[in-house]
């Protein structure tokens, strides 16, 4: 399907094997990464079924760790939700940007939204100069590419994880904080975001006793509003 | 159905209505600079909190146990520009190893 997706785009020429080999570099790596992901919801309590369903269905790596993470954590399933939509929001950013270049209607625009996240976006928006042509086939060979390999990596690592015991002595309950700390370190460029971070930090830890599971997150969105609120 | 069936269905479904709704609205309906900046700094407090809650609490209590060590050891290797896989393999063998010989 990738091979007619773009094909029937294709117009102008560019240099496919480059664009190629920039997409993969990205989809192989991040794809193999699925394992961490389904060793950790499995260590976490969730089916092998049930993490492969959050890479198929839901497919974008920092929410689908935010609905782990907080079903972990013992919050409540509402908590999980809004928090794996919140940080959904930005591929709804990326999809807007890809709108007009990926032109796509009915089910092909289903699909094409489904593999709209941050390194599709990324790799598309890299190919710049070499035209739109070049965006598009970045945007779908990275993708397809990614979903491909992180559906086939979640199924390795959820059915390892079901046979290793303990996921502590494996680690586990270190790496999934490990994986939130490695997507928020490249947002912490300005004094803003750094800020920001702290405070979070902060109010998560003192909320802890007082509330429910999931809500300490959750309430971090009030940091992002205030702190986004003044120009400053 | 299950708490967990409906976290991993409900945040689905909401996730991809997120997604295609990006290719339904017009680019200008987020042109708003305030709601920009907010958007920017969601992720990043969310995946910091994230961090904090999953390091530091265990049933609703702040502690400090051998994950801090494994997380510590991720931000020095992602401070030397580590790859991703190379950062959590190094998090994830600190800590096992702290928790196995149980000195924290």
């Amino acid at each position: 399907m990738a091979a007619r997706l773009i094909r029937q785009n294709s117009r102008v020429s560019f240099p496919r094997r480059a664009v190629l080999r920039d997409s993969l570099s990205v989809a192989i790596p991040v794809g193999s990464y699925g394992a961490a992901f389904g060793a950790a919801a499995v260590a976490g309590g969730f089916s092998v079924a049930q993490a492969c369903a959050l890479s198929l269905l839901l497919f974008s790596g920092a929410s689908q760790f935010a609905v782990v993470g907080v079903m972990t954590g013992g919050g409540s399933a509402l908590s999980a939700i809004a928090t794996g939509a919140l940080l959904g929001i930005r591929n709804g950013l990326y999809g807007m940007r890809m709108a007009p270049i990926l032109n796509l209607r009915g089910l092909k625009r289903a699909l094409g939204a489904q593999i709209t996240i941050d390194e599709s976006t990324g790799v598309a928006i890299s190919q710049e100069n070499r035209g739109e042509d070049a965006m598009r086939y970045g945007f779908f060979a990275t993708g397809i590419g990614i979903f491909f390999f992180w559906n086939l990596f979640t199924l390795i690592g959820a059915l390892s994880a079901d046979s290793i015991g303990d996921p502590s002595s494996w680690g586990l309950d270190a790496a999934v904080p490990a994986a939130f700390l490695g997507l928020v370190w490249p947002r912490l460029v300005d004094k803003k975001s750094r800020i920001a971070a702290l405070l979070a930090v902060i109010i998560a830890l003192s909320l802890t006793p007082f509330v429910g599971a999931g809500f300490p997150i959750i309430a971090t969105v009030l940091i992002a509003i205030a702190l986004g609120w003044s120009t400053k | 159905m299950s708490q967990l069936w409906i976290a991993v269905l409900g945040a689905s479904a909401l996730c991809f209505i997120l997604k295609l709704l990006g290719y339904s609205l017009p680019e200008s309906f987020f042109s708003n600079p305030r709601l920009q900046r907010i958007n920017a700094l969601i992720p990043v407090v969310l995946l910091s909190a994230l961090v904090a809650s999953q390091t530091l609490t265990k049933d609703s209590q702040v502690i400090v146990d051998h994950r801090i060590a494994g997380v510590l050891v991720a931000a020095v290797a992602l401070r030397f520009k580590a790859p991703f896989p190379l950062m959590m393999l190094l998090a994830a063998l600190v800590s096992a190893l702290l928790y196995r010989s149980n000195s924290i």
